[in-house]
């Protein structure tokens, strides 16, 4: 399972510089990042090479962050794949709360981050992988 | 000017009656104090054991005080005089530490406290050919029920409509061709600025008079809302503690408010220590009710500031004038009518673990309705990254608020440590609210 780190920003200017630069002092590497906006607050979700290391360091600035598990789901990169993952997992009524995705441009596939309401009613891993897809294992994710 | 009494006499009783009428109902009134836990205790220590101890009303000043906290220690039956057989009313209000104060009615209480209604009522000039519309809320609150009653004993057409709803309000104005309001500064102002969603002005209504409490407001306010509508309005104050409204009221001079003296006796006191403040001076206002039999307060602090006008008014009446309210000796806030304390708001937020420890109380107005936003931080060990938990927080925040404050607020989210920190007495109140 991947670790995605979420940030509570309050919603003005400089929120997401001071976040990027406290990791950026700390050498940490954003992978993927997205951002969720709620009017007065919104949530930062990134995916970082180091998440421990990373929610350590921006507690320590007080920010409140939480580490979560998500699914990285990856595919080869051509059309369609999107359609393909969500229709199974319309088929078993699996509901995705949030999720975001890209392009590796250097080994031309597309990974998505994906967070599932219930993951714990049904086996994502083997759903996924009968439909021709593979979750990411950690250290190949974190080695990106 | 046309001056019309609802009880003449009454009203020009020469002031040397008056004090002796005062003493005759202090004496009564302590009489019924001393059957309550809560003065049995209080007055034999203050050499009072029975109304006869009352020798003149310069006695009044050896009783103790009573105050906010004491309705609240007293709750719920600790200054209820007589038994619930003989209760018929019962209001009650919020407290600032969650719980409540109530106030217990006799029917004879409720006869005495519509008759001084009534005679407010008509002291504006209003009468039985007046349509009158009520736009305070019915319920718990006294502001209500009080005037209604006492609208009706003047033979007043009464509109029991209560507050809000801005169309219907003024769709019932049309209708029936209201003459007269009962309503709070901001609201009435609010009116004014929907008419033209609705295609009307003023001149399309019936208007003659509005009597306006429950919030403080400027003279200048009144000026400009009597201009914006063309009609007099009159200036009323109340507290549920008095039994609610009619406690002083303005004549048709509008020159400051009546207090109904052979009702309440009003004393202006220094708020630091407790002793009278010299005729004209501004200081804090204290009431004893001499008309409620069921639940008597002696020499109650209202925190409100004012002062009384020393010389006659020109309307005949005996009852001396009160100013309008200048402040308060404590920190509440009115929130469209709403008596809210800070510290209710804080005893509510930290009950609520996902909270931190700093918040900001934050008032403005918005089409001259108030608005109340709570700002409050989040708590970073307690925040799981879960949107859908934030939203469910601040209903909860909401919820919570409105069962102790009992109107809505706006909850704002804040990055720890965000909110500005204060040392010492914390300054967490911030009104932009225009002065009324």
């Amino acid at each position: 399972m991947a670790k995605q780190i979420t940030v509570f920003l309050e919603n003005r200017p400089g929120r997401i510089q001071s976040i990027s630069r406290i990791l950026k002092e700390k050498g940490l590497n954003i992978l993927a990042f997205s951002i969720q906006d709620r009017g007065e607050f919104g949530l930062m979700k990134m995916i970082v090479d180091k998440p421990a290391e990373a929610q350590l360091a921006l507690a320590d600035r007080g920010m409140a962050c939480a580490l979560k598990e998500v699914f990285a789901v990856t595919a080869a990169d051509q059309p369609g794949n999107l359609e393909k993952l969500t229709t199974a997992l319309a088929e078993k009524s699996i509901n995705i709360k949030d999720a975001y995705g890209f392009v590796s441009t250097s080994d031309k596939r597309g990974i998505c981050y994906l967070e599932v309401e219930n993951p714990q009613n049904v086996d994502i891993g083997r759903l996924i992988a009968e439909h021709g897809f593979t979750l990411i294992a950690d250290k190949d994710l974190y080695d990106l | 000017m046309e001056i019309r009494y609802w009880n003449q006499r009454l009203e020009t009783l020469p002031r040397h009656e008056l004090r002796q009428l005062q003493l005759e109902r202090l004496r009564e009134v302590v009489g019924y104090a001393l059957q309550t836990p809560f003065y049995q205790k209080r007055l034999p220590k203050a050499g009072i054991s029975s109304p006869e101890d009352i020798r003149s009303l310069d006695d009044l000043k050896k009783i103790p005080f009573t105050v906010k906290d004491d309705l609240r220690q007293a709750f719920p039956k600790g200054l209820l005089a007589v038994d619930m057989e003989k209760v018929v009313r019962i209001h009650s209000s919020s407290g600032t530490t969650g719980i409540p104060t109530v106030i217990y009615y006799t029917a004879d209480d409720l006869d005495r406290w519509t008759d001084l209604l009534a005679r407010s009522i008509v002291a504006t000039g209003a009468g039985p050919a007046d349509v009158f519309q009520n736009m305070m809320s019915y319920g718990l609150f006294t502001g209500g029920l009080g005037m209604h009653y006492g609208a009706e004993r003047v033979g007043m057409a009464v509109i029991p409509v209560g507050g809000g709803n801005t169309q219907r309000q003024l769709q019932i104005m049309r209708d029936f061709r209201t003459t007269v309001l009962h309503i709070t500064p901001s609201y009435l102002l609010h009116i004014h600025q929907r008419m033209p969603e609705f295609g009307l002005t003023p001149a399309d209504l019936n208007l003659k008079k509005a009597w306006m409490g429950a919030e403080p407001h400027s003279e200048n306010t009144r000026l400009k809302l009597q201009e914006l509508f063309g009609i007099d309005i009159y200036n009323s104050y109340g507290l549920s503690e008095m039994n609610g409204p009619g406690v002083a009221f303005e004549c048709v001079y509008k020159n400051d408010l009546h207090v109904w003296e052979d009702g309440y006796i009003i004393e202006i006191i220094d708020p630091r220590t407790g002793e009278p403040v010299e005729d004209g001076q501004e200081g804090e206002v204290v009431f004893t009710n001499l008309i409620r039999h069921a639940l008597p307060l002696l020499r109650y602090r209202t925190r409100d500031l004012a002062f009384l006008h020393p010389e006659p008014c020109p309307c005949g009446r005996t009852a001396r004038r009160m100013s309008r309210i200048t402040g308060r000796t404590d920190d509440m806030l009115i929130i469209n009518g709403v008596n809210v304390f800070p510290s209710q708001i804080e005893e509510v937020l930290m009950s609520i673990p996902e909270v931190g420890t700093n918040y900001q109380i934050h008032l403005s107005r918005h089409e001259g309705l108030d608005r109340l936003t709570v700002k409050v931080e989040i708590y970073s060990k307690l925040f799981t990254g879960d949107l859908a938990a934030l939203e469910a927080l601040k209903n909860k925040i909401n919820e919570k608020l409105r069962a102790s404050i009992t109107i809505n607020s706006r909850i704002e989210l804040h990055e720890p440590g965000s909110l500005p920190a204060f040392e010492g007495k914390a300054k967490r109140v911030v009104d932009e609210r225009e002065k009324l």
